[in-house]
């Protein structure tokens, strides 16, 4: 243990280690912050999506940092909420009240926003004439005399057709907003949509309007609205648990098992070099892939396969190689000669003397799970209800991404994954460097 | 020389045998696995009734009768038929039937796929699909082999210069694989720089087998290719570089040098020859590794192989054609692992000497 720990000590003299070490405390930082930050069952409910879980973003927005590398001011989310316009209740008589709402907001960006959708809420069936306010005074009815059903309504105003003929063919959310000088850029200034009825004196009406942008949160978001950082964020604490676990039900089974077949010998040895030769022609992700299709894809299920499939890898040849080696060494000649039982050799002599010569190549297996998880997701295999990195990579290339210019979709998840790759195989290269001066033989 | 090819036959056919034996095994996995949901019965069953529904709907004599007729001739029939090939038989020894039925990949038809030419039979459509896998991925391999051979070999020459330490600072980027560095090379050369196809296996309209065609063949192969090597190029010359460093400081290398062979000499017959076999045992795990990664990368890059068939069968649920997928990379998995076994019979003299001496 000692000699371990002075080992650990000399690690000052590798910088490549110490970054490893950064990288790999920074996701564990953040796998502890998204853990707190969004409670497991909220992140799966946020991720499964749901009415009224994230109407009021942007589709497909990039992130807000975008707006730092461009000249022009992105367009941002403007949300003129329910309760916020500004009312005005004039009684008409028969028990009749005409109600009018403003919502005024004020538009200074460069890029034209996205979308635009009007909420509206009443306590009864009632019709509602919709009006726009440009800055330089234009008055456009949107909508007149729209029927408004009970509870909870949406004007979607950048699908309204007969609105995007009046606008010369443009899209109503940059229709409106289009400065009659130069159609190409907005107009910037005060705007005013405005909501007038007809209701029954004791009934209510409120509207809500949302003007999507083109930029949102630290991480954009995908095409169900959802904000990409729930993701991100626990894309990490996954990762790190799938890659972490599999490497030590893999690697570890492997070196016990590769031990005490060693010392034994004989049938039990050459059984467990033939299920190791039979398994190496195991095609292993084709029968995740069938396994998850045919049966589950629950993250656990995909763990104890690739578990269960590793166990007898390619590594039990490598650790066979050295544990013959070491079989043969004096210390080991002299606990037999004393006495020493089967189980204390295997554990106490054999195991523990080649066990630093695992650290690395488990250290370096963990990626390689990390993006087999991954893989699995961006196969559509990942588990259906946990948001990850692979996941986010599976939605960002079906949604074609790549073609429609949203890079930042697939970049981040794949820049996150890439940097824990590295975290942990600089740390594993440079344990390799440490307890393996020579070359294992193989 | 003849007890030589003697030795190396026998060593190349206990190896081939067992090798059969493994896939063999992993197939009959395969099977038991596919079985656990009773598809490979449903694959059975359709294919009967659909051999069943085929034959009876040619007779007249049966097509005049009313439909429930005819339905109630079809499924005593069909029942006849199952008994026949045994379905009605306990499962093992049904298993060792489909056993196979997948080995010989007579799947029958797909669910859904069909191959370019219309066929809808699955053994087509594997068979259809494989030559473009192979192009890609043994080009592939042969680039990295030899690449990171040579680069290895001329960095152990120039051990602790600043090539050797950037290499070494590189091999990281081998813990992504290569379907991962595809997504970025597409994002480079084909969204933001336009120089490169997106994917595909080569330019819509061309026919195969004219000039044009192939040059369009190679230029859809750049990107898949550098995707491959750079996810696998930089961890295998650092692990070769540390064989060859290992084995250039062996005394009969030191002896070698004394004697005053040349440094090309000294480098082809005393450190190249003794680093080749663990280099090889290194390079067939790394293999073995990539083959299943060939599907992501085949999916990311549309290219016409069947990692991308795999994919699409996936996505449609069609069964027969996940199997036979399967049973494709069994195949091509012992292939492999004979090729290589059998290269490396050729570079390490104790297998001649031991002639089969079991194990690697």
């Amino acid at each position: 243990m000692g000699q371990l720990l002075a080992r650990l000590r000399g690690l000052r003299r590798y910088p490549s280690m110490a970054a490893g070490i950064v990288i790999i405390m920074l996701f564990i930082a953040m796998s502890i912050y998204a853990v707190i930050a969004i409670p497991y069952s909220q992140a799966i409910s946020l991720w499964r999506g749901g009415p009224g879980q994230w109407e009021v973003i942007p589709k497909n927005a990039s992130p807000v940092w975008f707006d730092v590398f461009t000249s022009d001011s992105l367009s941002r989310t403007l949300v003129i909420g329910f309760g916020s316009g500004v009312r005005t209740d004039e009684p008409i008589g028969d028990g009749m009240k005409r109600v009018e709402i403003a919502l005024p907001f004020r538009y200074d960006y460069d890029g034209f926003p996205t979308e635009l959708n009007l909420f509206t809420r009443t306590t009864s069936v009632t019709r509602a004439t919709v009006l726009w306010h440009t800055p330089d005074g234009r008055t456009l009815t949107l909508q007149e005399d729209r029927s408004l059903r009970m509870g909870d309504q949406t004007y979607y105003i950048s699908q309204d057709g007969e609105l995007r003929d009046r606008l010369a063919g443009m899209p109503p959310h940059q229709g409106l907003f289009a400065d009659p000088e130069d159609r190409d850029r907005p107009l910037k200034g005060e705007y005013r949509l405005v909501v007038q009825s007809e209701l029954a004196a004791g009934d209510e009406l409120d509207a809500q309007l949302v003007v999507y942008g083109e930029i949102y949160g630290t991480a954009g978001t995908d095409h169900r609205r959802r904000d990409l950082m729930v993701a991100l964020l626990w894309g990490a604490p996954i990762g790190l648990m799938f890659g972490v676990l599999a490497a030590i039900g893999a690697q570890v089974s492997t070196f016990v098992l590769a031990g005490i077949s060693t010392w034994l010998g004989g049938k039990l040895d050459r059984a467990f070099q033939w299920i190791t030769q039979v398994n190496i022609i195991l095609p292993v992700l084709p029968i995740l892939i069938m396994v998850g299709h045919f049966y589950s894809r629950s993250i656990w299920t995909m763990l104890g396969l690739i578990i269960a499939l590793n166990v007898f890898s390619a590594s039990m040849l490598t650790y066979r190689a050295m544990f013959l080696q070491l079989k043969e060494a004096p210390y080991i000649e002299a606990s037999q000669a004393y006495g020493a039982s089967n189980f204390r050799i295997i554990f106490r002599y054999l195991l523990p003397r080649i066990a630093p010569t695992l650290l690395p190549q488990f250290v370096l297996v963990i990626p390689s799970f990390v993006f087999l998880e991954a893989t699995l997701a961006v196969l559509g295999l990942g588990d259906p209800s946990l948001p990850t990195w692979g996941k986010v990579m599976n939605d960002a290339y079906t949604q074609g991404s790549l073609y429609k210019g949203f890079y930042y979709w697939i970049a981040q998840p794949a820049a996150l994954l890439m940097l824990m790759g590295i975290g942990f195989a600089l740390v594993g290269y440079s344990l390799d460097r440490i307890f393996n001066p020579r070359l294992r033989t193989v | 020389m003849k007890s030589l090819f003697f030795r190396l036959g026998k060593y190349s056919l206990i190896r081939a045998v067992l090798l059969v034996l493994a896939v063999v095994i992993a197939v009959y996995l395969t099977v038991l696995i596919a079985n656990m949901g009773g598809e490979m019965d449903n694959i059975r069953r359709a294919q009967i009734r659909y051999n069943v529904g085929m034959a009876l709907g040619g007779d007249e004599s049966i097509r005049r009768l009313p439909r429930e007729q005819q339905l109630e001739i079809i499924d005593r029939e069909v029942q006849r038929e199952l008994e026949r090939v045994g379905m009605n038989r306990p499962f093992i020894e049904r298993s060792f039937r489909y056993l196979w039925v997948a080995l010989s990949l007579d799947l029958g038809r797909a669910e859904y796929l069909s191959s370019d030419t219309g066929s809808r039979q699955v053994r087509t459509i594997l068979l259809e699909r494989l030559p473009s896998t192979l192009l890609l991925f043994a080009t592939a391999e042969f680039i990295l082999f030899f690449m990171g051979l040579f680069m290895a070999l001329f960095l152990s020459r120039r051990y602790g210069s600043f090539l050797d330490k950037l290499t070494i600072a590189l091999a990281p980027t081998s813990a992504a694989p290569g379907w991962f560095y595809g997504i970025f090379l597409i994002l480079i050369f084909a969204a933001l720089l336009g120089v490169l196809p997106w994917g595909g296996f080569a330019q819509p309209g061309l026919t195969p087998g004219t000039l044009a065609y192939n040059l369009s063949v190679l230029r859809h192969m750049v990107l898949p290719l550098s995707a491959i090597v750079i996810g696998a190029l930089f961890a295998s010359i650092y692990s070769w570089r540390t064989f060859f460093l290992i084995y250039s400081s062996e005394d009969y290398v030191e002896l070698a040098r004394a004697k005053g062979l040349s440094s090309q000499q000294v480098e082809r017959r005393y450190i190249l020859r003794p680093t080749l076999p663990p280099i090889i045992t290194s390079f067939l795990l790394l293999i073995i590794g990539m083959w299943t990664g060939q599907i992501v990368l085949e999916m990311v890059f549309r290219w016409p192989g069947i990692g991308q068939l795999y994919f699409q069968a996936v996505s449609m649920s069609d069964t027969p054609v996940i199997i036979g997928v399967i049973v494709i990379y069994g195949y091509l998995l012992a292939a492999t692992v004979f090729a290589l076994d059998f290269v490396y019979a050729m570079v390490d003299p104790r297998v001649r000497v031991e002639a089969a001496g079991g194990g690697r």
